[in-house]
């Protein structure tokens, strides 16, 4: 069996031991390879090249750890192994493989530290190599943060270079030949007289070998995969209705569940009557939960309807039960005893707004649901000494872990079987239906019990995006804008999820001013400070997190501070832009919108500069003030990214982020009311529909050397690019997301 | 009572108001059919009635007066239908989660109007929610489709 202990060398190496939050971790530990997962399981005969690549005399398989959740991750992740190892994408199936220690994610660590992701200083870089090893230890498997392309990009490379190099090897051991004079094409060796070996038939011969480890990435002259505009591995099923996704799993023996859980999130249940749902046809069992009432039916519908009839007394809120409390306490947050950090501070801010005439603008960002159309579900089997869990998870291992500690197992008697999610956007980071399926699942030993959530369940429960205002005060002269000085309050979604996860984070929390703070702008006096609002009704990562906020807030007040010096909003900023990669997305989208090219009547264009992940996106808005409200006519995005693995899925996704960005900007929000919230479907919080989608177009630069995500960069510009271009149109300036309170919209 | 889905015919003992949508999908196996939001909002559930496209969430089993095809009978992915093989040209889904019902509905829009307007289209398929956003490449397989479908 072939066995690797040092995989790609690159990822893996860190220099010195790990000090973080006082925990010291040994450099032998740090530099310990995580096991290969796939030798668990393999038979004779397997080749168990490296984590990522299984070849026998059935076929090719390759491991896409990340979760595809619809961004494109398991093609994306197959094309940088398939380019190395010489396979076409009609060759290979994927597979999640099990969750494993080795899947840790490299790239996590560079949005975790305090850093803009353009320091390359040594602070920024000891830092990032601190967290980095850190991740490694946890054995952090984790799909989020834009990383999936930049965790991948080297080291799946370098696995399928490996695996490649290994098979050639097995071929010259077999024939006698040089390896140098061996060739590779279409999953086979080929013999310099043309003969052909293929990969499946030398599986069993490479399985006996040590894995040649000397491998040379191809030059990007050489790829065939990589940038090339491909087919999505998985656009047949997703076109025919043939993609099965957890929800539509069937398991041998299974039983149709669902549940309620209290409204007023987090809070107990007191009591419940369910004699109008016992004896209702189908249903088989009525399980009372610490926080809720389950109905077991042979029959999903059965399941829901039952509920609806039980009558449950919940407990409190756990937090304030009005929307204008959540409001108060926010607003109450701009004290120097919440401050969380002074994140930037140039110039001399206060010197500057003494006695000057300041421009003041408070801005507010709602709560915003996740809610990806498959709603939440898990199917789970709880047996003597092994739980089964079938479910779409963007950390897998946490699952393992979650559920070993509630059942009393060992992690590995916990097997989680991933899937293709049917959209997340941060939503399946949580657990609420692995950990209520498993509850009711234990009461039914053997029995594989699927458990779905009502979307008004789904709407219910789900942690929503930081709520949170800012307030900022600036000065212009001569036609510049001279002192901005923005301050943000917003509770903390890090600290919310990650003490949920039992593993808080230490220090400020990175996302409370992210995409404001690293504004790639030099104004002479420029101060942004986050405010860290006490916990409210408990939040999440919701795409772009922190920036989906705080990136409104700066491009609506930089915007608001151009227009109060009588500047052009692009030339304005093209003046203030402080670093070359923001620059050339700035002027690109100037050029690919024509700015400064007149406008018919009622029309406006807007621009907004967002870093976020660190990708710098830029985008023009132009809209039409029509008689039946706001029109948003096009869009014009340019991102910085390093470069484009998978150009077909590239501008699916940024469109779809631009998308995502304007649509909750114009019409979506959560709020509060006697500790629920009020809204419980798609038509109380809509996004955007078909009808009102901008024609969009794309631009993707490439000067940058480091590669990026590209998941969750678009969006943070989208809302304040919105507002600013219904200002030019309109004159009213949109200071409170969501925009249809003081606009309407076609 | 009996269902004719996807030209097979099939005897199920359900209560009368059981939503189409649940045969389908938990009596009959039929996954193809999404559950989205319950309340004819997103569209995901989108079948054919005798060729119409209805929402199968708010259609009683009790009331279905004619042959049902999903997504399965439209066709496959050996034998697409000409509104599946615009939806793999235009590389259409992300998550995907949404594209059988919007296949329903751009098929039997098509069939009633062969020759779409912008603005027609945009009104047929703004009652299928996709939160991924992938509504300028509906847009323009809806247009692809179209074009086929009066050549042939």
């Amino acid at each position: 069996m072939g066995r690797l202990k040092t995989i790609a060398r690159r990822s893996f190496l860190i220099g010195s031991a790990a000090i973080v939050g006082g925990v010291a971790f040994g450099a032998y530990l740090v530099k310990r390879d995580p096991e290969n997962p796939l030798s668990l399981d393999a038979a004779a005969g397997d080749a168990v090249f490296n984590p990522w690549v299984k070849i026998n005399a059935d076929g090719i398989t390759l491991i896409a750890p990340h979760a595809d959740l619809g961004q494109g991750a398991a093609s994306m992740q197959a094309m940088l192994i398939a380019e190395e190892l010489d396979v076409e994408l009609d060759q290979i199936i994927t597979s999640y493989g099990r969750p494993a220690a080795t899947y840790y994610n490299t790239a996590l660590a560079a949005e975790a530290v305090p850093f803009r992701s353009n320091d390359e200083g040594f602070a920024a870089e000891t830092m990032r190599s601190t967290m980095g090893a850190v991740m490694k230890v946890l054995g952090a498997q984790v799909t989020g943060g834009s990383t999936s392309v930049p965790d991948s990009f080297d080291k799946l490379r370098e696995a399928g270079a490996v695996a490649r190099e290994t098979l050639k090897a097995a071929a010259a051991a077999e024939t006698g030949l040089d390896v140098s004079q061996l060739k590779t094409e279409r999953a086979a060796v080929v013999l310099p007289d043309g003969t052909r070996m293929n990969y499946t038939e030398l599986a069993a011969r490479a399985a006996q070998m040590d894995p040649v480890t000397e491998v040379n990435l191809r030059d990007p002259a050489q790829w065939r995969l990589i940038g090339k505009p491909l087919q999505r591995i998985d656009i047949l099923a997703k076109s025919t209705g043939t993609q099965t996704y957890s929800i539509d799993l069937k398991v041998e023996g299974m039983v149709h569940a669902s549940v309620r859980m209290n409204p007023r999130k987090g809070a107990p249940m007191l009591g419940f009557d369910a004699s109008a749902a016992e004896g209702m046809r189908g249903v088989s069992q009525i399980i009372g939960l610490p926080y809720g009432v389950a109905v077991v039916a042979d029959n999903t519908w059965r399941a829901f309807r039952a509920l609806e009839e039980i009558e449950i007394d919940w407990d409190v809120a756990p937090y304030p039960a009005e929307q204008d409390q959540h409001w108060a306490e926010v607003a109450a947050s701009f004290v120097p005893e919440r401050l969380d950090k002074e994140w930037r501070n140039d110039g001399d801010v206060d010197a500057a707004l003494d006695g000057a005439e300041v421009f003041e603008a408070e801005y507010r960002a709602p709560y915003v649901a996740h809610q990806p159309l498959e709603p939440l579900s898990a199917i789970v089997k709880v047996s003597d000494g092994r739980v089964d869990i079938w479910a779409s998870h963007q950390l897998p291992r946490f699952v393992q872990q979650r559920v070993a500690a509630k059942l009393d197992m060992e992690t590995d008697q916990i097997h989680l079987h991933n899937q293709h999610a049917g959209g997340s956007f941060g939503h399946r980071l949580e657990f609420d239906n692995i950990d209520v399926t498993v509850d009711v699942a234990r009461e039914l030993p053997d029995t594989p019990v699927k458990l779905t959530f009502r979307r008004e369940e789904d709407f219910a429960q789900d942690y929503n995006r930081q709520i949170g205002m800012a307030r900022g005060r600036g000065t212009h002269a001569n036609g510049q804008v001279t002192t901005l000085d923005l301050d943000i309050a917003t509770v903390s979604a890090s600290r919310s999820q990650s003490g949920r996860l039992g593993a808080p984070v230490p220090g400020p929390d990175t996302q409370i001013a992210a995409g404001a703070w690293n504004m790639r702008y030099a104004v002479p006096n420029l101060r942004v400070r986050a405010y860290a609002v006490p916990e409210l009704a408990p939040t999440s990562s919701w795409r772009s997190v922190g920036a989906s906020t705080a990136g409104f807030f700066a491009e609506s007040f930089l915007d608001e501070l151009i227009h109060a010096a009588g500047a052009d909003p692009m030339s304005e900023r093209l003046r203030l832009v402080n670093d070359p990669d923001a620059r050339a997305v700035l002027e690109a989208v100037a050029e690919m919108s024509n700015w400064g090219s007149p406008l018919g009547p009622r029309k406006g264009r807007g621009v907004a500069l967002v870093t976020s992940f660190g990708v710098p996106v830029a985008e023009v808005v132009e809209v039409t003030d029509t008689d039946d409200g706001i029109k948003i006519d096009r869009v014009w995005l340019a991102a910085e990214v390093g470069r484009v693995v998978d150009p077909v899925n590239f501008e699916n996704v940024v469109a779809g982020g631009v998308i995502w960005g304007l649509g909750h900007a114009m019409n979506s929000e959560i709020t509060y009311s006697d500790g629920r919230a009020e809204q419980d479907n798609y038509h109380l919080a809509e996004g955007m529909r078909l009808h009102q989608c901008p024609v969009i177009e794309v631009r993707a630069l490439e000067n940058n050397p480091n590669i990026r995500g590209i998941g969750e960069p678009p969006v943070p510009p989208a809302a304040p690019a919105l507002a600013n271009a219904i200002f030019a149109a309109t004159g009213i300036r949109l200071r409170e997301m969501p925009f249809f309170k003081t606009v309407s919209f076609v | 009572m009996k269902l004719n889905v996807d030209g097979k015919s099939h005897e199920v003992d359900v209560e009368d108001d059981m939503p189409l949508l649940w045969v389908l999908r938990d009596e009959l196996g039929i996954t193809g059919v999404k559950y989205g939001c319950g309340i004819a909002q997103c569209g995901a559930c989108t079948v054919h009635v005798d060729g119409v496209a209805v929402r199968s969430c708010q259609l009683a089993a009790g009331d279905v007066d004619g042959d049902i095809t999903t997504i399965a009978g439209l066709g496959s992915p050996d034998a697409l239908h000409a509104v599946q093989a615009a939806w793999v040209e235009h590389q259409v889904a992300q998550c995907g989660y949404c594209q059988s019902g919007q296949i329903m509905q751009a098929a039997s829009f098509l069939d009633l109007n062969t020759a779409p307007t912008d603005d027609q289209i945009d009104e047929a398929m703004s009652g299928n929610l996709c939160r991924c956003g992938t509504y300028p490449r509906i847009r323009a397989a809806v247009k692809t489709a179209a074009a086929k479908l009066q050549g042939a």
